[in-house]
């Protein structure tokens, strides 16, 4: 698992090639690479954008505002969820629970970076860095 | 044992034992789909699911282990209730496809839905649909169907040794899938079709080709390779539409391979003969039985007064049946000839007068997996011996320990402890070493006609690893495989092979390459007082041959040299299921015999079982059996002994009142007076596999085999500094010569070719030219 | 956060969770009391017992009972492991313990491994706080430099070592089965028990799995002993307990309270329900507890017994509050899309079910319900509870049963009007971002 987050850190996304790559290196058969890189959802089997953005909408991020963010950011950026903005800056992710329910608004970015209480001020904040 | 109640039935069940197998014991059928006896359990489809006493809920059978007193109830309220549950889920995404599926009327799903389903769905969302996926020419996909039980995954990765399919994504998502547009390769892919529960994965070569129902089953036996494996013939107006393993857990299990199970493709094709030919002033002319084989007799008659009947010869196929072997020995002896052989692509041959018996097994099929060391000399084990590697790779699981030792190290997908790569002409020498490093070990002597050729050679660290492996083991069995036995010195690697198993206290084996390897010697069917064997009776032109079940260019080690020798003969008769080009060219009489599905005969595996079979459908056209052909071809040439009605009175003559052979004439024993080790080649050396869907008359002319990526064409195979010593190029072309010819080849690295060496296979059209399999070769780039 | 306990108590956000600040803190004493005094596992495991502590992960079941079930005598590797893969909607406790006291953590997993002979452990922590994973893997370089990891921990006998995994995004890897899986590298599919992780557990060696909290609490039990604990709480409920409050409330976050503390008294540390409104309904230990209506849940004390009474499950303590505002039918709906898209795939029931019972949740949302919609998913839900290997078919399954259960008037209003009982504005208020 540790292979394929840093072969997707450094390509961006996990491409056939790639998992075929890391298959090869570890010695296993390229499907039970595949059904790992397809099984976590943090995998990225298609490219994406320079930054991704995954906002949790579960019921407790909804109930502070969850999906009022994430509709905050579509409108932002003029696309909805798993769309990348045609500059190729931004895709949009719609997440399951990141374990910070008490931080509603959450969202990922790059699946590694976690930003809370996100409210209107925040993302546009956000977005104004990640442009940069 | 424990003792368990199932549905108010007592027993006792040994420990370990799941509440299914239990169940099984006293008839109560639990229904099922992701259960196979053969697969690891995976409980995933929860079918089973069963009232266990105590239990809040209902348990899966399958994976339940029995717990002393238990009480189980499979067909009690709470569990048909928990299995109809099940099923509804079962059938909410399946498609309502049945009368296009060609599952139907065998679908295990469709069965069980008629007891468990409910009559209409309350599920009125969309159905999922799942792309199909592309597996290659034998196996055809319809996923929206497929049910994730998951069986399939665990074959190719519990059975045929490499995961080829996957369950990838998850939940309602989760599809089962090769790695992206990767076709499935192994040589037992077939087998995920008779496992697929439903119609997901279904008989690509077989599609829409008929219903279930309207087939008849018949058994028969796979003319292939030295397994025999049991088959189930379906037929539908006298045509074979499909082959299915017929179960038998001493030999095949539940299983075939794809060479097994796909071949009779070949048997409705183009190039079957249908009528005898006889060829009169250079055309072929279509006749009738009488005349063609009055043609033959006078033809033979002629050559013996002419030219006495030294100068007749006959090649029979090792796929032939025991009693056309024993007919055309027969008859052949009958005329005052000894040249008669079915050993075709061996090339040494002085073992001959020194055999106490017909080479086999040395055990059974059923014992492998109670050995813990093997060694196989000379073999590419996986592809030549598709279902004894797979009962290997088993028996690797619960603790074999393989050894090896091959020029070609190919991957046979179970764990080989230790591998010795060798040139071709020295692999009498490595097994000198492994002989010598054995018996220090093991305090014991070397027999001392091995002596001198010991002190010559020098063990090695991966020698005495090999050897100390099989010093260690307690059930040790030593097999040469068909290379070894093809090899230039077959003779000498089975000497030094039979001693290493005599040093390890391990039983000495040979894996025949065909359906009959042991037949052919029980029957005599090679020379016996001083006549030609195979390769000399090809080398030097005889005036007239008898060519039983074979394409004269790829089932014998000459290559088209034998084509070439048979060109010089007075007249060549061929009896054959097929015609060919090179055939109708060096061929004078063409005699349609029939294949295996249309004829009666037994097959002698390579344990020295005997198997009958008999005919599964009508002979096409003009078709005789061979032994009919014989009978009276023997009868009208005058001969003793031709006058049979049944085949069962000429399987009388070789097996006795029993049936069955004589364990005794099965012996290995090889009497060794003189022994020295040849000199090392200097050249390149070439190392010819027969590929697995080329080494018979049948499998390559199956049209989804050849199709396979096992039917491509041969390429040279070299290791990446042999490839750039010999100035080759990955992916160019070589020219291969030998002193018989030349060929030209793409190149393709392969790192399990020993240094120095090329491998190329035999048995095809495009490396015939190259005459014999063995010997140095030239490489350059073309 | 806020703490009347032992595992967030002195805390100071981001600036104490070094080594330094931990043992300031009465860090790793536990652990030399132990190698000091040479006290025996099985002496340590009885103190366990004695404290009643019972495991945070969910389950509940007693951990010094888990870790007897540890094969004694076994021959060869065994191996402990700590699930900090959070992802049950609302819980969010874990990740305050890694950030801010990883070596609690540390300590405890130390100790158990002393106590069942294990010498390897894994924490496998939730894929989406990377963050806290590369600071748990500082915490352990921290360890491993002091003596207090790897070979002769502190220079005893016993070598123990500690390594950090991390998830990819998979709730089921929360499942403890699933979760080795996720650790020998594959998909994160749970397995049949039995055999059970104490036999076959972790590369097939005997293993046992404990909650990052449940890990967190041992240190102050071999401290302080195991009856000082008990007593923090309640009988059978023994010590003090995180509770992630999330949802309508002016103070989400995590608060750590003796077992047995009145929900009342929660919800006000928690800065009562937001914006005046009126609590309509609880789900108190995770998304897949049943839900449970104002009424009731005002009468419960916070601990395992309490709860269940009430008809409930204590959880993973994630109290996820709802007031006036909320539709009942979306928030299920949301809930059920969360299981459906969370099934590992394995298990026929869970596969197809959860995708059903989503199904038909949304359409009544949106307006296509039919009258016989909620006997369709009690009905469905049936079929899937205990028919599967793990507990997410059951998961997925409570909280329909639940919801219709005590709102089952809602659902049919929806079903009927074909809209919300509780007005779209009304929704819009009280689901707009909050941040206190």
């Amino acid at each position: 698992m540790s292979a394929l987050r840093i072969a997707q850190e450094e390509k961006g996304w996990l491409s056939s090639e790639t998992i075929e790559f890391v298959a090869k290196y570890l010695e296993m058969p390229a499907i039970a690479v595949y059904e790992v890189a397809s099984f976590y959802n943090m995998y990225d089997l298609s490219p994406v954008g320079a930054r991704k953005i995954t906002v949790c909408t579960n019921l407790p991020c909804a109930l502070s505002g969850g999906v009022h963010a994430a509709d905050y950011i579509k409108k932002r950026l003029g696309i909805d969820f798993n769309e990348t903005t045609p500059d190729g800056k931004f895709t949009l992710k719609e997440g399951e629970c990141m374990g910070a329910c008490g931080d509603a608004p959450v969202l990922l970015v790059n699946n590694h970076h976690m930003c809370s209480w996100m409210t209107e001020e925040k993302i546009d904040q956000l977005l104004e860095d990640l442009k940069k | 044992m424990l003792e368990i109640e199932i549905d108010g039935k007592q027993l006792q069940v040994p420990d370990g034992s799941t509440v299914m197998e239990a169940a099984s014991q006293v008839g109560a059928y639990v229904p099922h789909f992701c259960y196979h006896k053969k697969l690891s359990i995976a409980a995933n489809c929860r079918m089973c699911l069963v009232q266990v006493e105590k239990a809040p809920k209902p348990l899966p059978a399958c994976a339940t282990p029995v717990t002393n007193g238990m009480k189980v109830w499979t067909h009690s309220e709470q569990a048909v209730k928990a299995q109809k549950g099940v099923m509804e889920f079962l059938l909410i995404n399946h498609p309502l496809d049945c009368p296009i599926c060609d599952q139907g009327g065998e679908c295990q799903l469709q069965d069980l839905s008629v007891g468990y389903g409910g009559v209409q769905s309350r599920y009125e969302e969309e159905k999922r649909v799942v792309g199909n996926k592309d597996l290659g020419p034998l196996v055809s996909t319809d996923m929206t169907r497929c049910i994730n039980c998951t069986r399939c995954v665990r074959f190719t990765t519990e059975i045929a040794g490499l995961m080829e399919l996957g369950q990838a994504f998850r939940g309602e998502h989760a599809e089962i899938m090769p790695f992206v547009e990767k076709t499935i390769d192994s040589e037992l892919s077939g087998n995920i079709i008779d496992l697929c529960p439903v119609g997901a994965l279904t008989s690509k070569p077989f599609r829409f080709g008929a219903r279930a129902w309207e087939m008849s089953r018949r058994k028969s036996v796979s003319p292939h390779d030295s397994l025999g494996s049991n088959l189930v013939v379906q037929v539908k107006n006298d045509v074979v539409k499909r082959v299915l393993p017929l179960e038998n857990e001493t030999l095949n299990e539940c299983w075939l391979s794809d060479k097994d199970r796909f071949s009779y493709e070949a048997l409705n094709g183009e190039e079957r003969l249908t009528r005898p030919q006889i060829k009169q002033g250079g055309k072929w002319i279509e006749t009738d039985w009488q005349s063609a084989l009055e043609y033959v007799a006078n033809g033979l008659k002629s050559v013996r007064s002419e030219h006495g009947a030294e100068a007749i010869g006959a090649l029979v196929s090792p796929h032939s049946t025991l009693e056309e072997m024993h007919l055309l020995q027969a008859l052949v002896r009958g005329l005052g000839s000894d040249n008669i052989d079915f050993r075709l692509r061996q090339t040494d041959f002085s073992a001959d007068t020194r055999r106490a018996g017909a080479p086999w097994l040395g055990l059974n099929v059923a014992e492998i997996g109670s050995l813990d060391r093997l060694f196989i000399v000379g073999s590419f084990f996986r592809k030549d011996h598709p279902l004894v590697a797979q009962r290997v790779r088993q028996a690797v699981k619960r603790g074999l320990k393989v050894s090896v030792l091959n020029p070609v190290i190919d991957d046979w997908q179970f764990k080989v402890e230790n591998k010795i790569q060798v040139k071709p002409s020295a692999v009498a020498g490595a097994l000198v070493g492994v002989a010598k490093a054995l018996a220090q070990k093991t305090g014991q002597d070397l027999a001392e006609v091995f002596a001198s050729a010991a002190a010559e050679v020098e063990v090695d660290a991966e020698t005495l690893s090999l050897a100390n492996s099989l010093a260690s083991g307690k059930q040790v069995a030593v097999w040469i495989g068909n290379y070894a036995q093809q090899h230039a010195g077959a003779a000498s690697i089975e000497a030094i092979a039979q001693e290493i198993a005599r040093l390890s206290k391990g039983r000495f084996g040979v894996l025949g390459e065909a359906a009959n390897s042991v037949g052919g010697y029980l029957v005599g069917s090679l020379p016996a007082k001083g006549g030609k064997n195979a390769a000399e009776m090809l080398k030097a032109p005889l005036k007239a041959y008898v060519l039983f079940g074979i394409d004269a260019e790829l089932d014998t080690q000459a290559g088209q040299a034998a084509v070439d020798t048979l060109g010089k003969a007075d007249t060549v008769i061929a009896l054959s299921a097929f015609k060919s080009e090179s055939a109708l060219a060096y061929a004078d009489v063409l005699l349609p015999i029939a294949p295996f599905t249309e004829t009666a005969g037994v097959f002698v595996n390579a344990e020295g079982r005997a198997q009958a079979f008999y005919p599964v459908v009508k002979a096409a056209g003009e078709v005789r059996p061979g032994w009919k052909v014989l009978r009276v071809l023997g009868e009208l040439l005058g001969l003793d002994g031709f006058g049979f009605d049944k085949v069962e009175d000429v399987r009388q003559i070789i097996l006795g009142a029993a049936q069955e052979v004589d364990r005794a004439r099965l012996n290995n024993a090889l009497a060794v007076d003189s022994f020295a080790l040849g000199a090392a080649a200097q050249g390149v050396e070439r190392v010819a596999d027969i590929p697995i869907y080329a080494a018979d008359p049948i499998a390559r002319r199956s049209a989804p085999l050849q199709k396979t990526r096992d039917g491509q064409a041969p390429v040279l195979r070299a290791n990446a500094s042999t490839v750039a010593k010999l100035g080759l190029e990955a992916g160019g072309m070589a020219k291969v010569k030998s002193a018989a010819g030349a060929v030209t080849v793409p190149v393709v690295v392969d790192d399990g070719v020993v240094e120095g060496s090329i491998c190329l296979a035999g048995a095809h059209a495009d490396t015939s030219a190259l005459g014999g399999l063995h010997g140095e070769v030239s490489v350059e780039r073309v | 956060m806020s703490s009347q306990g032992i595992i967030l108590s002195g805390l100071d956000g981001d600036r104490t969770w070094r080594l330094a600040d931990y043992i300031k803190r009465g860090g790793y004493e536990a652990l030399k009391k132990i190698i000091a005094e040479k006290i025996s596992a099985d002496d340590v495991i009885a103190e366990v017992k004695k404290s009643s502590l019972r495991g945070r992960g969910g389950a509940g079941f007693p951990t010094g009972l888990k870790w007897s079930f540890m094969p004694r005598a076994f021959p060869g590797a065994k191996y402990l492991a700590c699930n900090s893969d959070e992802g049950e909607p609302g819980t969010f406790k874990d990740r305050d313990i890694l950030r801010y006291n990883p070596h609690s953590v540390i300590e405890g997993m130390i100790i158990a491994g002393y106590a069942m002979g294990c010498e390897r452990g894994y924490n496998y922590i939730h894929g989406e706080i990377f963050e806290v994973y590369s600071r748990f893997e500082e915490a352990l370089q921290e360890a491993r430099e002091a003596g207090l990891l790897g070979k002769n921990i502190l220079g005893s006998d016993f070598s123990f070592d500690l390594f950090a995994h991390h998830g990819y995004g998979a709730y089921i890897c929360g499942e403890e089965t699933a979760l080795l899986e996720s650790i020998e590298g594959k998909k994160g599919q749970p397995r049949f028990k039995p055999p059970f992780p104490a036999s076959f557990g972790l590369y097939g060696k005997p293993t046992t799995i404990n909650n990052t909290e449940t890990f967190a609490s041992i240190p102050y039990i071999i401290r302080e002993g195991g009856d000082a604990f008990l007593a923090l709480g309640k009988p059978n409920n023994g010590g003090t307990k995180l509770f992630s409050v999330s949802g309508h409330v002016n103070k989400p976050g995590n608060y750590e309270i003796p077992l047995g503390t009145p929900f009342a008294d929660l919800l006000e540390m928690a800065g009562g329900v937001r914006g005046g409104r009126k609590l309509k309904a609880v789900i108190p230990g995770g998304s897949s507890a049943p839900v449970l209506p104002a009424s009731i849940m005002m009468d419960c004390t916070m601990d395992y017994d309490s709860i269940s009474k009430a008809g409930s499950m204590l959880g993973s303590g994630a109290v996820i509050v709802m007031d006036e505002s909320t539709c009942m039918v979306k928030a299920l709906e949301r809930l059920s899309y969360f299981y459906f898209e969370e099934s590992c795939g394995q298990c026929t029931p869970c596969r197809e079910g959860t995708g059903w019972l989503y199904r038909v949740v949304h359409r009544i949302e949106n307006g296509l319900g039919r009258p016989d919609d909620l006997d369709l998913l009690n009905s469905v839900t049936a079929n899937i509870m205990g028919r599967t290997i793990c507990a997410l078919g059951d998961a997925a399954s409570m909280p329909v049963q639940s919801f219709i259960k005590h709102f089952g008037d809602e659902f049919a209003f929806h079903i009927e009007h074909k809209k919300c009982l509780v007005p779209q504005d009304v929704q819009r208020e009280g689901s707009k971002i909050y941040v206190a």
